[in-house]
């Protein structure tokens, strides 16, 4: 996969973010690590965006680029009308209030020593309130959260569930009434229990507050059910763009389909016993160092269709049906 | 994969065990029962805090009475008492009858040490094999479990490895000595989805060519769904239900593994569907819940279920067991869960 290009773009519509060319190295003894390589994305007003991938594909860096933190190697990151790649620091602390972000760990996002209502109002307090009673706004950010706010006003976060943290972080982040949320990971170190509960939250919120959302994670389901629309990264580059509703049927590129191959499912021992016994124990793969990444396409080291062509020519993404854009020589719709 | 009619290798009786905590005794384990075929795959599910883990590693011996901790009930594992006899005699069972494969690849390898020493140290502990002997079988070892070029392995440092490879190096040192019982404890939760593709499949592989019994502890159900011959549902310490895998999952009997089927996502679900999410917190096992500890989060709840107990029972004519009062009948249409997870 080594997709580039801009096809999948939508520039006839108006957007809420728009990332154009986004390159993230990071200088290391030996070389460059090379976390994201051109990468493009854009997010309707409402729209829910969901990157897969596994760890080390960059998928959080590219998060945390678009937030400026730290700033991107390269690239244009557009925000309504401002283009953050260019703004002045101070400029950048304002803008940096309409794009909030959600950490995968809830625990560590959060102060241990500041009490939730002086979590949860910390933006406010940076950026002076405009209402007129702050105490009366910040439970009702806790209520709409899902949290009683005559229980966990006054407590720290040691004394909350990881699931609880998580809230207190999604309304610390609604605190300012952001544009564009962006989840890194937000529910995966959550109970599956606890797990729906945010995400069900997550749902609810965007809807209730308009909001924009670029949701990272590495569930295959977990994104499917969330977004609107699902890029999948490998090693920095985009494989696929494609309508959550089609992920599951209509994937093309060979890495979207390993990884919907890979969800566990009720027959998986029979499959695994029938290929064991067909070509032994399955070897290890080991995906390719992103120092000194694969040249052309470089999904090509674990691609059951890869060629000659891969090898030298980086394939650009070609849009297959409306609306699913692949990068790969090799399919055709 | 097929349940024939050996004799259990491993029993465990109605384990519990209590950590002596300052905040007061916490229940971690609190009369699991099960027993385990050669061959056999059981999977413990069930969220953290479940003591799922904790189980696991009282079958194993690795907790065991002391200073902090009271572990009654009976392991017995290929005819010995795992509790009953002296630390020694409980450290040669290790490697040899029961071994285990546990969560985080990082942390269970030795960082100063080679990839081939830690294989061949068992080997020589335990078999008493001279090195050069241990050596081949090392290499031997590492091909089984799918590792290229093992002979060029055998003098790497873990550092040097991938999180699948490393997880495939702590498989290979557990299946060294030929253990009859393997423990998996979350073996691939920290791994990436492909990668826990290919661990799962190794696993069960080897489970069938070695005809070992095989505990597959974990938190992600559809892994347990494929994998294992029969699942144990387990809550705040309990059991909640067990049975063959097939049939607990096509019909949960206990609310709890309804309702934990019901809020994973699935991918055949439209975008934006909402999950049938599990309310509240699991409770805090030093000072649980009167009666069934799933009550409070439980929308069947009544007044029986808050004040008794209930415990495990066969369901007449299924080999499933299930504890709770108001067991949901395999069949029975019941609001808003009909088919929910398309399983």
């Amino acid at each position: 996969m080594a997709g580039s290009g801009t096809a999948h773009l939508r520039d006839d519509q108006e957007r809420a973010l728009t990332v154009e060319n986004l390159v993230v190295e990071f200088p290391v003894t030996g070389g460059t690590v090379h976390a994201v390589s051109d990468l493009s994305i854009d997010v309707l007003p409402g729209e829910t965006l969901g990157i897969l991938g596994e760890s080390g594909c960059g998928k959080s860096s590219a998060g945390r680029a678009l937030m400026q933190l730290p700033a991107p190697t390269s690239g244009k990151v557009r925000l309504g009308d401002a283009d953050l790649t260019k703004l002045k620091k101070n400029e950048m602390r304002q803008a940096r209030a309409k794009m909030q972000m959600i950490m995968q760990d809830p625990v560590s996002a959060l102060n241990p020593r500041r009490k939730v209502k002086d979590l949860v109002a910390e933006g406010l307090e940076i950026w002076g309130f405009e209402g007129k009673d702050r105490a009366k706004f910040v439970d009702d950010l806790l209520f709409a959260v899902g949290l009683d706010p005559d229980v966990v006003r006054d407590r720290r976060p040691h004394e909350l569930s990881g699931g609880q943290c998580q809230r207190v972080c999604i309304a610390r982040s609604l605190a300012l009434d952001p544009d564009v949320l962006i989840c890194d990971e937000p529910v995966s170190s959550l109970d599956v229990s606890v797990q729906a509960q945010v995400l069900n939250l997550l749902e609810e919120t965007r809807e209730r507050y308009n909001l924009s959302m670029i949701f990272i994670a590495h569930d295959v389901a977990v994104v499917k059910n969330i977004s609107d629309r699902v890029m999948v990264m490998y090693l920095g580059k985009t494989c696929e763009v494609i309508p959550s509703d089609d992920m599951q049927n209509k994937a093309l590129h060979p890495y979207t389909r390993l990884l919907l191959e890979s969800v566990p499912s009720a027959d998986d021992a029979q499959n695994a016993a029938a290929r064991v016994l067909e070509s032994g124990a399955t070897k290890a793969v080991e995906l390719p160092s992103p120092l000194n990444p694969p040249s052309g396409c470089r999904f090509r080291t674990r691609c059951p269709l890869a060629t000659e062509q891969c090898t030298k020519e980086e394939p650009q993404l070609r849009e297959m049906r409306p609306g699913q854009f692949v990068a790969c020589h090799n399919v055709s719709a | 994969m097929t349940i024939t009619s050996k004799n259990p290798i491993l029993v465990v009786d109605n384990v519990r065990t209590v950590f002596h905590t300052p905040r007061g005794d916490v229940r971690a384990v609190d009369g699991v029962s099960f027993s385990l075929k050669p061959g056999e795959t059981l999977g413990l599910v069930g969220e953290s805090g479940s003591g799922k883990s904790v189980l696991g590693r009282t079958v194993m011996g690795l907790i065991s009475n002391d200073a902090r901790t009271t572990v009654t009930g009976k392991v017995t594992l290929d005819g010995v008492d795992v509790h009953g006899v002296k630390r020694k005699e409980r450290r040669k069972l290790w490697g040899t009858r029961v071994a285990m494969v546990f969560q985080d690849p990082m942390t269970s390898l030795n960082p100063v040490k080679r990839i081939g020493t830690h294989i061949t140290e068992a080997l020589r502990y335990h078999l008493d094999l001279d090195r050069k002997t241990a050596e081949e079988r090392a290499v031997d070892l590492l091909t089984q479990v799918g590792i290229p070029e093992p002979k060029r392995r055998m003098t790497q440092y873990p550092h040097e490895m991938s999180g699948g490879m490393r997880q495939r190096v702590v498989i290979a040192m557990a299946l060294a000595c030929d253990p009859k019982v393997l423990i998996a404890d979350e073996p691939t939760t920290a791994l990436d989805v492909t990668v826990q593709k290919q661990i799962l499949d190794l696993i069960g592989s080897l489970t069938t060519e070695r005809d070992m019994a095989t505990v597959l502890v974990s938190h992600d159900l559809g892994a347990i769904a494929g994998r294992t011959d029969r699942v144990q549902v387990m809550y705040a310490g309990r059991t909640a239900e067990q049975g063959l895998t097939s049939e607990v999952f096509a019909a949960p009997a206990h609310p709890y593994t309804d309702a934990l089927l019901a809020s994973i996502p699935q991918i055949e679900n439209a975008p934006h569907s909402i999950l049938r999410a599990i309310e509240g917190n699991p409770p805090d096992m030093a000072n649980p819940p009167s009666g069934c500890r799933f009550a409070p989060r439980c929308g069947y709840a009544d007044a029986t279920c808050t004040s008794v107990l209930p415990i495990l029972e066969p369901t007449p004519g299924t080999g499933r067991s299930v504890a709770c009062h108001h067991p949901l009948l395999a069949g029975a249409v019941r609001e808003g869960s009909e088919a929910a997870h398309g399983r």
